[in-house]
């Protein structure tokens, strides 16, 4: 089996499959139970200053959607920091470090925007033994209309300032969690990175409102008649998340600095992707709030069957492995045509595919008297709408054309080399060019 | 098993009151509101849904479900009857193996088709419950419609006709409407007195009068109706039975499945219903499984279904058969009865194994029998009908006869496959097309 032992920024832990700051460690009781269950790290629920603690709301905090058989797709929260005090937390995280050495133990930080308070609390969290602290920079409600959370992380000044207190104020390691209620990923996380940080992670969640009580008129989760937008998470997030990690991996000026990927893991796959695009590891949350702490063993054993299927002998192989296909649209090859295939044995004949390029795209699938679904070869433009709705995997697949080969739809010769928008005839810029 | 279990000849109250209760209980018990949800979520919306050509009704199953899942169920019963006036009595009755649910794409993909039949019902009974009835009448036409039988055919018939603003007679010879719904359908399908409830349900659109103990024939004459009103639907289903020619057959304890059915469904007290310790029915289709499960259910020890050809030929469908095995029916097939014996009431009964073209083979056997059901089909009753085609009305388009101004549908005309849900379908066409015949479209 392969070795899933990870080292993030100097921190080991068994496995990459670390829980992120949330309420699934929120205290003692269910971080020793992740640590039994298998997890390989936690980063403690964030932490505020000494002295009374936030309070939650006493109505629902979580909004969520559903996909088919009310599989749950996204939740939404409007739960602040931890609400239980300093001391507490500190006693816990000491105590669970001390019987699991060998396991990630990250704290989680958002104290207000000045040195004096970021002074006063690094000292009491390495005085715990934790690994790391991460900056919460990201929690978009309640704590950011205090100048703390997002309000911290939507400034990159703010966020390269406070990153260099913490590493002016401690020697652990500091990761920089990130807001994804931004328009450019890469403007903070190089703010973190000016700063000193050791690393980023990301994302956190994102401004939502899950739905509208149709009676109350009103945002759900809805308190007393009203309701506050949330944060987003869960796996409707995860090919947000996915764009923001890569966006990061494949800027050159960032190239080395590290990345803890968060938003929607909730398989092995999922990890393996955020890796494959440069994560070093992964932070779980709605996922473990779903299903419990078991499902890391699913991710362990499906992460490790792949790396000894692909040859991998650690993560380190796995690690932005797919960061050099990352590429922008105008440097697509446009001489790669593929055309949709129906695999007739698989076809249930459900009509589906035809609905779809009938109605909304290019007419390309043809349906006879008895059901059989046919592509039309000079009509389809290969959008891959079909493959998406059909509800039978692997039943259409996009197959490519060879070299030589005639596109029916376009009549001409499929080329061999590659031609993308920057060279192409069509082009205003190639056109000015050749003027 | 006790005394009453093993009496000889035809007694009642062979089980307690508790045995016959969870026997003759819904076959398919209602889905909760989570199980609805849960079974909608598995249709694929599918384009030119091949369930919908599979409905002899054609009712938009994606829409219907698709409105369940989105928490609109009534709306999915106006979708369902709309097409279907007694989609609550066919969501109990139609063999949907062998209909929308054959059809399903997803038995063709996982064996396991959407449950269209229960969310049918689930969608119907909860708007019935509510007692919303959701269709109004036109402005009145001032036309008269005589409708013949008030089975699914006629009914269907009637509640379009009265829809569109026609006055509607339904004359049925028996003193309760609903024909084979409320006297053959078996009773653990439409329990709690079902067939009753909905034709009360059906008549809240209004304008429907309904005559029974009025047989077409004995107290009215075709040409009564058509010189009194302005078109009329013959729908009153088969009501002779084919007679079985082996000798003996006049024997007592020799009966018409039909009968023992209606006499079944309309009995207070099951426990009162005599039923044979030995059992036979001859026949295979829907009324021979009905006949045999019922004495099963009824406390006969013994329940044998005998039919002539072989099991891929029977009428019942393979799901049906397969209640029947279940229920400890035992069937045997490609034999035909050769004789009744017994000294005035039947002892045993004798058949001769025959072979795929029914050639007799010369083997026979008995089996011991104090009650014989014959369930050999039904037929058609009555002279000055239209004209025939085989043994049922002939009808062309949308159900019209030989007569001028004579619609004819449901089991009676010639075409259909003896179907509840074709019965309605039939009657809801003919409707149409009387409607846009007087109104002269
Ligand atoms: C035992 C049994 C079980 C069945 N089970 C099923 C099942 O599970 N699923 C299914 O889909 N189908 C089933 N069927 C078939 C189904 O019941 C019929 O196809 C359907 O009822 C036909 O409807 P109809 O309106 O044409 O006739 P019917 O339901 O037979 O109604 C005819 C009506 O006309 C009346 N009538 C007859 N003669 C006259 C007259 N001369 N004057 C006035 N009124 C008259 C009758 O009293 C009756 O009310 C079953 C049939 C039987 C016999
Ligand atoms: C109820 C709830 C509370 C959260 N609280 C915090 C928090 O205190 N600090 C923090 O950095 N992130 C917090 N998050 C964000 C998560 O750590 C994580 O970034 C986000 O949920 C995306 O990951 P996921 O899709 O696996 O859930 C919270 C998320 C949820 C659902
Ligand atoms: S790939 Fe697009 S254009 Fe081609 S058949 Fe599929 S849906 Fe139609
Ligand atoms: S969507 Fe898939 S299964 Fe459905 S008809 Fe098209 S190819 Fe067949
Ligand atoms: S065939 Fe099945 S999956 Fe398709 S629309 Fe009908 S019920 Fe739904």
């Amino acid at each position: 089996m392969a070795d899933l032992m990870t080292d993030f920024v100097g921190i080991k832990s068994p496995n990459p499959f670390w829980l992120a700051s949330a309420p699934p460690t929120d205290k003692e009781y269910n971080v020793r139970r992740a640590f039994e269950a298998g997890w390989g790290g936690v980063v403690w629920k964030t932490l505020g200053e000494a002295g009374p603690p936030v309070v939650n709301v006493n109505g629902p905090r979580y909004g969520a959607i559903w996909g088919a058989d009310r599989r749950l797709l996204g939740l939404n929260n409007i739960e602040l920091i931890t609400d239980r005090p300093l001391e507490v937390n500190l006693q816990e995280i000491k105590a669970v470090k001390r019987d699991y050495p060998d396991r990630a133990m990250i704290v989680s930080l958002m104290v207000p925007c000045e040195e004096e308070a970021w002074k006063a609390i690094l000292p009491l969290v390495e005085e715990t033994g934790a690994d790391g602290v991460e900056l919460n920079f990201g929690c978009p409600h309640g704590m950011s209309e205090r100048g703390m959370g997002s309000a911290v992380g939507q400034v990159p000044d703010y966020i390269t300032m406070v990153t260099r207190w913490v590493k002016q104020n401690t020697r652990m390691p500091c990761i920089v969690k990130l807001t994804p209620n931004i328009t450019d990923i890469r403007k903070p996380a190089m703010a973190a990175l000016e700063g000193g940080a050791d690393a980023v992670s990301l994302i956190n969640t994102i401004n939502s409102i899950t739905s509208v009580d149709l009676d109350l008129f009103a945002p759900e989760p809805t308190i007393d008649g009203k309701g506050a937008h949330g944060g987003y998470c869960g796996p409707a997030v995860k090919p947000i998340a996915l764009n923001m990690v890569a966006e990061i991996a494949r800027s050159p000026e960032m190239a080395h600095l590290p990345i803890s990927g968060i938003g929607g893991v909730t398989t092995w796959k999922d990890a393996a992707e955020f890796m494959a695009l440069g994560a070093g590891n992964v932070q779980v949350c709605t996922a473990a709030m779903t299903y419990g702490f078991k499902i890391v063993q699913e991710m362990i054993s499906g992460l490790s069957e792949y790396m000894d299927e692909k040859g991998f002998a650690s993560t380190a192989e796995l690690v932005g492995r797919a960061v050099p296909n990352i590429s922008d649209w105008q440097h697509l090859n446009l001489n790669y045509v593929t055309k949709a295939r129906i695999d007739q044995d698989l076809c249930i004949s459900c009509g589906r595919c035809y609905a779809a390029c009938e109605d909304t795209s290019h007419q390309a699938i043809a349906m006879s008297e008895d059901r059989v679904f046919t592509v039309k070869d000079d009509e389809c433009v290969a959008c891959n709408l079909c493959v998406n709705v059909c509800p039978v995997e692997d039943c259409i697949t996009m197959v490519a054309l060879d070299a030589g080969a005639l596109d029916e739809r376009t009549g001409q010769k499929v080329a061999a080399e590659h031609g993308d928008w920057t060279t192409h005839p069509n082009n205003p810029a190639v056109r000015t060019a050749a003027e | 098993m006790d005394a009453r279990t093993l009496k000889e000849g035809v007694v009642a109250g062979r089980l307690d009151s508790d045995a016959l209760a969870s026997g003759f209980a819904d076959l398919h018990k209602p889905l909760s509101d989570h199980e609805a949800l849960v079974a909608a979520d598995r249709c694929y919306f599918c384009h030119d849904a091949p369930c919908i050509t599979a409905c002899p009704t054609d009712i938009d199953i994606p829409l219907f479900i698709r409105q369940i899942a989105t928490g609109t169920p009534d709306a999915a019963a106006k979708t369902i009857l709309t097409q279907n006036i007694m989609g609550g009595m066919c969501a109990r009755v139609c063999p949907t193996e062998t209909l929308c649910e054959e059809a399903c794409v997803r038995q063709a993909a996982e064996g396991e088709p959407v449950q269209i039949g229960r969310l049918q019902r689930y969608a119907t009974d909860g708007l019935m419950k509510k007692g919303i009835h959701p269709f109004s009448r036109a402005a009145s036409t001032g036309r008269r419609i005589a409708v013949v039988g008030a089975g699914p055919a006629g009914l269907s018939c009637a509640h379009r006709l009265a829809m569109y603003g026609h006055d509607v007679v339904v004359f049925d010879a028996r003193p309760k409407a609903g024909g084979l719904n409320e006297y053959g359908i078996a009773a653990y399908k439409t329990t709690d007195d079902f067939a009753a409830r909905e034709v009360d349900w059906l008549l809240k659109i209004g304008g429907i009068e309904i005559r029974n103990n009025t047989a077409l024939g004995r107290d009215v004459s075709l040409d009564d109706l058509t010189t009194e009103y302005d078109a009329v639907f013959l729908g009153m289903g088969l009501g002779g039975v084919n007679a079985l020619t082996a000798p003996g057959s006049d024997k007592d304890g020799v009966l018409d499945a039909v009968q023992f059915i209606a006499d079944l469904r309309q009995v207070e007290d099951l426990s009162t219903l005599p039923v044979g310790r030995d059992v036979v029915v001859i026949g295979g289709g829907m009324t021979a499984v009905d006949a045999a499960v019922q004495s099963k259910l009824l406390g006969a020890l013994n329940v044998t279904i005998v039919y002539r050809r072989g099991r891929d030929r029977m009428n019942a469908s393979v799901w049906e058969q397969d209640l029947a095995s279940a229920k400890g029916v035992r069937i045997i097939t490609n034999a035909s009865p050769v004789a009744v014996h017994g000294n005035g009431t039947v002892r045993e009964i004798e058949f001769e194994f025959t072979d795929d073209d029914l050639d007799p083979t010369g083997e026979t056997f008995r089996l011991a029998a104090d009650q014989v059901f014959k369930a050999i089909g039904q037929k058609l009753d009555g002279d000055n009908l239209p004209d025939l085609d085989g043994r049922k009305i002939a009808v062309t388009g949308a159900g019209r006869t030989s007569v001028k101004g004579v619609w004819a549908g449901g089991d009676c005309a010639a075409g259909g496959d003896d179907l509840t849900v074709t019965a309605v379908a039939e009657g809801r066409d003919a409707a149409e097309d009387i409607h846009a015949q007087l109104m002269g479209r």
